[in-house]
């Protein structure tokens, strides 16, 4: 047989945003996703990580195509169960950066049993919840954000039940960075997904994405280009400064579920964001030390001692 | 138990008992242990299980464990024999009750001629049928009597098996041996406890109530391997772990649950990790997460779990990832019977999926199966990068049996995610080569980064509804298991390669199967038998076999269905349109017996 010669790597290139750029997004025009991609390539280009090593995965909705408009490995799922898979990518492979988008019903109704346990579980992950407050890839739905009141095709006469508090959810739920963004704010995007990344252990951004089709105008009132007002969490300096006092500490539930009490539009930034151990270091924790027990015997022994056990 | 004339070279080892009592030798023996899930009467046939692996028996189990928390009838069937032993054994010729209900609910099973051991302190048998040899030995008594008061009903299954050990003229040293590595763990104390409780059953003298003892012949074995002992889960476990399974992802179910257990404590040893999830439908997912990320993954289940992670499994057949699902099948549907075996889950498996989503399912003959079967589902699903089922169940997950020792330097697979830089013009689904996907960390040299996908795709998995190549794609994600059907070995017949009657099996009915051939070959009947390891794609060359049959009897515990054919049965009738086809099956939840299989195939 002859050898597999593999074929030699070239020096590698600087990565563009036409390098991390695919097909071209399928969304309606001027829908806020288009943001969120763009601000996306951005920190693809100024992070420069290796290109191989980026993982793009979603599940199902609009804003779940993501994948095929980033030129990168992916994943595009099932509805609901994008978390289990990135966790999965997360644990078996350290050295990919594992990127997740999704939106409001696939992450916090079919998906949510699955966001509370990723956050419980602390697997290290940066997931954008694009929350439009609609199903928009089904045609105008109530989605589980729906404010009560909107009028969909499911409820007509507007939607009845209490929405998710998505902020609250994760806090409640473990989840170890909750930042809440918005689509027409750019720079505030970068910074948010950007300390996402920075973050180690699962950490969630939920950002505001208007639905220019089924929920045009969802978002104003977080907008100043609309006559809204975006507010940002001041976070606290430690300065000793009186004004520091009146700060938001970001290690806080108490404080940063007070904040996600605010009536809508409410507040943008760093919620909640503490250190705990991820999964991924407490199971690499466990491996190893199973591992220093064997003396790092080969796998073939390892299993040979097992049989002659049951001998 | 069958006899023979071989006298004993040498006197009994010293047991107590009536010195003029000369051994009886016996080639196979069915002894039936019966009382509450509690008293431990699995771990002391466990005992009898391992020590006729270790002195080179042939040895297979049987058990029923209710399904409530704790307590309520249980029984363990051990079947040691000096030759093959094929099934649990459809009498006993032994029974030992524990209780009143045991002995009521068992004595039918005894043999005529058989042995009833019964706990005088608990039971009151009908001394009036004389069908039966009696012994009445005060088990609790003599325990409490052994371990003092605070041991309660503690005990008393390694009190049994001291007595069973004296009987059968067991090793006692062997088994002491075993008493040891088992309870070693523990406190000492355990072990004391556990030994005394032995001592006393052993030196009891029931020789002067039993007016035979028996002895094992020699095994006439061969092949010149030791034997391992294990059940069906275990031996599942071990075999992924020998196709170099890393990872996987559960919830717990039974009869599945011990597989989970097996491998959440032994994937890290081997650098991998299994996690339980939060549902079956996390657990398929994360499995898939692995098997995308490079590492070939299991997820298993039993029916009800399988159903929620069919989704799932759709998305494994769309976008071709590699993924091992077990079935561990309990008598369904919906809760059902979780305790009970039944082979009613082989069209879900077929079929259980949306869409034209064909998938291979495989199904293990026996525990030593169980290894082998997790080897080839592991070859199968990175070859064709495809979900492959395995469908084991309940009665082959918790039954123990010996068999050789597989030889692990020639078997172990070592295969690490395939990382190395793709070239220019890599198809992530090429039309004319069967999908093999670059996990993510892979250099793509023509910087195209590919995207697995549900979504019906073109080669570069870019997502399309063209008609044309929807049509072009189902075809390709067909034709794989059309070319593996053409690879997959053709079982042998057992028995005459033509005749009257070929029974077809497929799962734990296996031994059964072969017995009853062999019995209703004794009885001057034409019958052969074929057994299915591979059910979805059936081997090619079937037909051939058949034809030289006038009867086919598919043998399967599952129900006839509305239009009479159980769920190979129909599978078979609809590949071959063969009316020679027939079905015989049953529903009580419970393995074969071997007369069941004759009388029914043969009515």
């Amino acid at each position: 047989m002859n050898p597999v010669v593999p074929p030699v790597a070239p020096e590698r290139e600087k990565l563009t945003k036409k390098a991390v750029t695919a097909d071209h997004p399928t969304w309606c025009p001027a829908c806020g996703d288009f943001a969120v991609l763009a601000a996306f390539y951005k920190i693809l280009e100024k992070r420069q990580l290796p290109h191989e090593n980026i993982v793009t995965l979603a599940g199902i909705g609009c804003s779940s195509r993501f994948p095929y408009f980033v030129n990168s490995h992916g994943a595009h799922f099932i509805h609901g169960r994008s978390v289990p898979l990135a966790s999965a990518i997360s644990l078996a492979r350290p050295e990919l950066h594992v990127f997740l988008f999704g939106g409001d019903g696939d992450g916090l109704s079919i998906g949510g049993n699955h966001l509370d346990h990723g956050a419980r579980k602390n697997i290290r992950m940066t997931y954008v919840i694009m929350d439009n407050f609609v199903y928009g890839l089904t045609k105008k739905q109530t989605s589980p954000t729906s404010p009560i009141g909107y009028k969909s095709k499911t409820d007509p006469t507007g939607a009845i039940d209490q929405p998710v508090n998505p902020i609250k959810k994760l806090i409640a739920a473990g989840a170890t960075f909750v930042a809440r963004t918005h689509a027409a704010q750019v720079n505030h995007m970068i910074q948010m997904i950007e300390r996402a990344m920075d973050h180690d252990g699962f950490s969630v951004i939920e950002c505001l994405s208007e639905c220019i089709e089924f929920f045009p105008g969802a978002f104003d009132a977080g907008n100043p280009r609309k006559g809204g007002e975006f507010k940002t969490i001041e976070e606290k300096k430690w300065d000793n400064t009186p004004e520091d006092e009146e700060r938001h500490d970001v290690t806080d539930e108490i404080a940063a579920y007070r904040l996600a009490n605010l009536a809508f539009p409410g507040v943008f930034g760093v919620f909640y964001e503490i250190d705990r151990p991820t999964k991924n270091a407490l199971e690499q924790k466990w491996i190893e030390s199973s591992r220093a027990k064997l003396n790092g015997a080969p796998d073939l022994e390892i299993l040979q001692t097992t049989f002659n056990r049951m001998k | 138990m069958s006899s023979s004339q071989v006298l004993p070279e040498s006197a009994p080892p010293a047991a107590a008992g009536r010195a003029d009592l000369r051994p009886e030798h016996i080639r196979d023996a069915v002894i039936r242990l019966a009382g509450n899930s509690q008293d431990g009467i699995q771990t002391a046939g466990a005992f009898l299980a391992r020590l006729a692996g270790r002195s080179a028996q042939d040895v297979m189990t049987y058990m029923t464990i209710p399904s409530t928390i704790s307590g309520g009838p249980s029984i363990f069937q051990v079947r040691i024999g000096s030759g093959e032993v094929l099934s649990a054994g459809d009498e006993a010729d032994f029974l030992v009750a524990f209780y009143q209900h045991s002995y009521d609910d068992h004595i039918d099973f005894l043999r005529e001629g058989g042995v009833l051991l019964y706990d005088s302190d608990h039971v009151q048998p009908n001394l009036d049928d004389k069908r039966f040899v009696y012994v009445g030995v005060p088990i609790t008594g003599l325990t409490v009597e052994a371990l003092g008061g605070t041991a309660k009903d503690k005990g008393k299954n390694i009190f049994v098996l001291g007595l069973l050990a004296n009987i059968f003229h067991l090793n006692a040293e062997k088994l002491k041996e075993l008493i040891r590595e088992r309870f070693g763990g523990k406190d000492q104390s355990v072990v004391n406890t556990a030994l005394t409780a032995f001592q006393a059953g052993y030196a009891y003298p029931v020789g002067n109530v039993l007016t035979t003892l028996y002895e094992f012949e020699p095994s006439p074995r061969a092949s010149g391997r030791a034997q391992v002992t294990m059940d069906g889960n275990q031996a599942l476990a071990y075999g992924l772990i020998a196709a170099g399974v890393r990872y996987g992802a559960g919830y717990p179910i039974t009869p599945w649950s011990s597989i989970m257990e097996i491998l959440r404590s032994e994937f890290p040893k081997y650098g991998g990790l299994f996690v339980q999830a939060e549902d079956e439908l996390a657990s398929v997912s994360l499995a898939l997460g692995f098997s995308y990320s490079g590492w070939l993954a299991v997820t298993g289940s039993a029916g009800p779990g399988i159903s929620l992670k069919a989704e799932a499994i759709g998305w494994a057949s769309m976008a071709e990832i590699p993924l091992i699902i077990v079935n561990v099948q309990r008598g369904g549907p919906s809760t059902g019977l979780p305790t009970n075996v039944e082979q009613s889950d082989l069209h879900q498996a077929v079929f259980g999926g949306h869409g034209d989503s064909p998938r291979v399912v495989l199904a293990p003959a026996t525990v030593e199966d169980c290894f082998y079967i997790a080897l080839e589902a592991a070859r199968i699903a990175r070859k064709y990068s495809t979900p492959v089922f395995i469908l084991s169940d309940s009665s082959l997950a918790t039954r123990i049996e010996a068999f050789d020792e597989p030889d692990l330097s020639e078997l172990m697979q070592d295969p690490k995610p395939n990382l190395s830089p793709r070239p220019a013009g890599t198809k992530p689904y090429p039309l004319d080569a069967i999908t093999q996907h670059a996990p993510p960390g892979t250099r793509m040299l023509d910087s195209k980064y590919p995207v697995v996908t549900g979504l019906e795709h073109d080669e570069m998995g870019h997502p399309t509804a063209s008609p044309r190549m929807h049509a072009a794609m189902t075809a390709k994600r067909r034709t794989k298991y059309q070319r593996l059907a053409g690879e997959l070995p053709l079982p042998q017949v057992h028995g005459d390669p033509s005749g009257e009657t070929l029974m077809v099996g497929w799962g734990s009915t296996f031994g059964p199967i072969l017995e009853a051939v062999t019995r209703a070959r004794e009885q001057g009947e034409s019958v052969s038998s074929i057994h299915l390891r591979h059910l979805h794609p059936l081997p090619d060359g079937l037909e051939p076999v058949f034809e030289r049959f006038r009867r086919i009897v598919v043998v399967e515990m599952n129900d006839h269905g509305l239009y009479g054919y159980g769920q190979l049965a129909a599978l078979l009738r609809a590949r071959f349109c063969n009316p020679k086809i027939e079905s015989f099956t049953k529903t009580d939840g419970l393995t074969f017996r071997v007369r069941e299989i004759v009388e029914g195939v043969l009515k």
